[in-house]
């Protein structure tokens, strides 16, 4: 029997096909050349000593900064982990322990529904439960929001890498008697540290660059402030009150703060790539 | 069980449990304080397009209008791009090209909001004025690209939205392919199907989860605020025009919270949170079902 050729015209639709899928990555990559060209480019020009240093200063003067901004983004994503790290490796640790039971299938339920709820929406539930009973915007009251957006991220994440570690470390630790709190502590969880801990900063640069919770929690403040209890700036909302402004000066220190913001995210992202790739290689030896 | 390891889950389990408390707490903070317009205008506040918070009057009907709009536009163009990549880097790419690819696709969706906002204002919008201004004035009496050109409204918000949920829509869909066994392409390769009939194939098994990949892009696209705030126009106004300025339900929280001068106002602002929760919610839990139903039924992903 004659082998059958594929007729043309399905070898041409399957060429367009493949074609069409490699034209998607290109129309994907676009937007993110043309946002990276523009935040380095523009953000370059702006950035100075003075930006890291000095404080915003009204229009027309020069040299105004974000050094506020930067130290109010530390201290709220610093508040935020000291809430959602034990609350959310603790909870990580439970739905791994115990993840065949109807509670962990509850938490982890309420973990995915809480990781979709909107930003914005959590700085609503932040003004509710923070701002209205202190009566007044504080660093409180944002690094509160922060956090609530930042637990299921870890819990999961934690989840994920406990369950990769391999059963027999476990046996082992219940074999010498070890209690479970023992096993899990002294064992498991240091075995599937590196990975929690590339986790938690992943999980503190997607935060760093969160600004519809900050805006009516931590709100904004135009001097150099350290305090828990009164409001402060922060460099996203910084960046939306100068980006929204009508001054060419307050243009490019938004600029210049996107492109900080940025750098945050792409070192965290590397860095975290970087110390999977080293478990990987040490796990594979 | 021994006591020492019951102590333990009991003392982890709460932690555990106040994840559930939050989500709990944010349903129940949002709906009490939202009781005042719930109770004031009940459906009407849904149902009318009157938003005038000096006179008192809350219609949301544009807010909720502008976030389905903005996000439906958003979902027709990232879904063919989104899939795209999916199939690129899972089935079609060569091997050393996959790792960059998805570092890439991932810096997309790791790139802040604000910084799309920025970048939205100062790039996109003049942009899409330019695109504006050159249609032709017989596409222009078209209702959908009808109203002066203000480059900021419908159409910069839909493609800044696109650009913000192709990453997560083909991590999913790039996930749920995995799940299709490799036997099956083969199977087909064996009969003598090209490589477009073979993806098609395994596509068509994966539908549920593709179908939940979108969803839960469309879950993001509903709740994103700050680069929609930025280029949408801020108009309350429910239009079919791509051109004409609108407005979100997430926007104008965010623009008009910390305005809200009485405990109405705050009260509606409150409510449309609420409901944007809750539809957020929906398409979340239903995005969830459907992965969760594709994961469950194909067990074959160990063996393949």
């Amino acid at each position: 029997m004659k082998a059958r050729r594929t007729p043309p015209a399905r070898k041409v639709l399957s060429a367009l096909f493949v074609a069409a899928c490699g034209l998607a990555v290109i129309a994907a990559l676009i937007p993110l050349a043309f946002v990276l060209f523009f935040v380095i480019s523009q953000g370059v020009q702006s950035l100075n000593l003075d930006f890291f240093l000095n404080n915003p200063r009204p229009v027309g003067e020069v040299g105004g900064g974000m050094a506020n901004a930067i130290v109010g983004t530390l201290i709220l994503t610093g508040l935020a982990a000291a809430l959602a790290v034990p609350i959310g490796i603790l909870s990580g640790v439970y739905l791994s322990e115990y993840r065949g039971s109807r509670f962990a299938s509850t938490v982890r339920f309420a973990a995915d529904t809480l990781n979709g709820v909107p930003s914005i929406v959590i700085g609503v539930f932040a003004y509710a439960v923070v701002v209205l009973p202190l009566g007044h915007f504080s660093t409180l009251a944002g690094g509160f929001a922060l956090g609530i957006m930042m637990i299921p991220i870890i819990a999961r994440t934690t989840e994920e890498l406990l369950l990769l570690v391999p059963n027999a470390l476990r046996e082992g630790a219940l074999a010498l008697g070890a209690t479970r709190a023992r096993a899990v502590f002294s064992v498991i969880v240091p075995a599937a540290l590196p990975g929690i801990i590339t986790g938690v900063v992943l999980a503190l640069a997607r935060i760093a660059g969160e600004t519809a919770p900050l805006l009516f929690t931590s709100f904004n403040n135009g001097f150099f402030s350290t305090s828990l209890t009164q409001p402060i700036s922060s460099i996203t909302v910084q960046v939306f009150t100068y980006a929204i402004s009508p001054y060419e000066d307050w243009h490019r220190q938004a600029w210049a703060g996107a492109l900080v913001l940025v750098t945050i995210v792409l070192l965290c992202s590397m860095a975290a790539r970087i110390a999977a790739a080293r478990v990987a290689r040490i796990r594979g030896q | 069980m021994r006591s020492p390891d019951l102590g333990f889950r009991l003392g982890i389990g709460v932690f555990a449990a106040a994840l559930v408390a939050i989500v709990a707490g944010i349903g129940a903070t949002l709906a009490n304080d939202s009781w005042l317009s719930l109770q004031r205008f009940g459906l009407n506040f849904w149902r009318t397009s009157n938003w005038d918070p000096v006179a008192g009057e809350f219609g949301a009907l544009p807010f909720i209008w502008g976030t389905l709009y903005s996000s439906v536009l958003a979902l027709l163009i990232a879904t063919p791009v989104a899939l795209g990549i999916a199939v690129f880097i899972s089935e079609l790419c060569p091997h050393w090209l996959r790792a960059p690819l998805i570092f890439l696709t991932e810096l997309l969706a790791a790139i802040p909001s604000i910084v799309y906002g920025l970048w939205g204002i100062f790039v996109l919008v003049p942009v899409v004025r330019a695109v504006e201004l050159t249609m032709p004035e017989s596409l222009r009496t078209l209702p959908l690209f009808s109203g002066p050109p203000f480059g900021v409204g419908m159409l910069a918000a839909a493609l800044i939205l696109a650009i913000m949920v192709v990453p997560f829509t083909s991590a999913v869909a790039r996930e749920v392919l995995k799940t299709v066994p490799m036997t099956q392409r083969e199977a087909a390769y064996a009969l003598g199907a090209t490589r477009f009939e073979a993806i098609r194939a395994a596509m068509f098994s994966a539908r549920t989860g593709i179908i939940g990949a979108v969803m839960l892009g469309f879950g993001r696209a509903l709740g994103e605020t700050m680069a929609v705030t930025m280029v949408i126009g801020n108009n309350p106004q429910v239009a079919l025009s791509l051109f004409a300025p609108q407005y979100t339900m997430a926007a104008v929280i965010a623009n008009e919270f910390t305005e809200a001068a009485n405990a109405l106002y705050m009260s509606a602002l409150i409510e449309i949170g609420l409901v944007l929760f809750v539809i957020t919610l929906l398409v979340n839990l239903m995005s969830r079902g459907l992965i969760w139903s594709m994961a469950r039924q194909v067990p074959a992903r160990a063996a393949a």
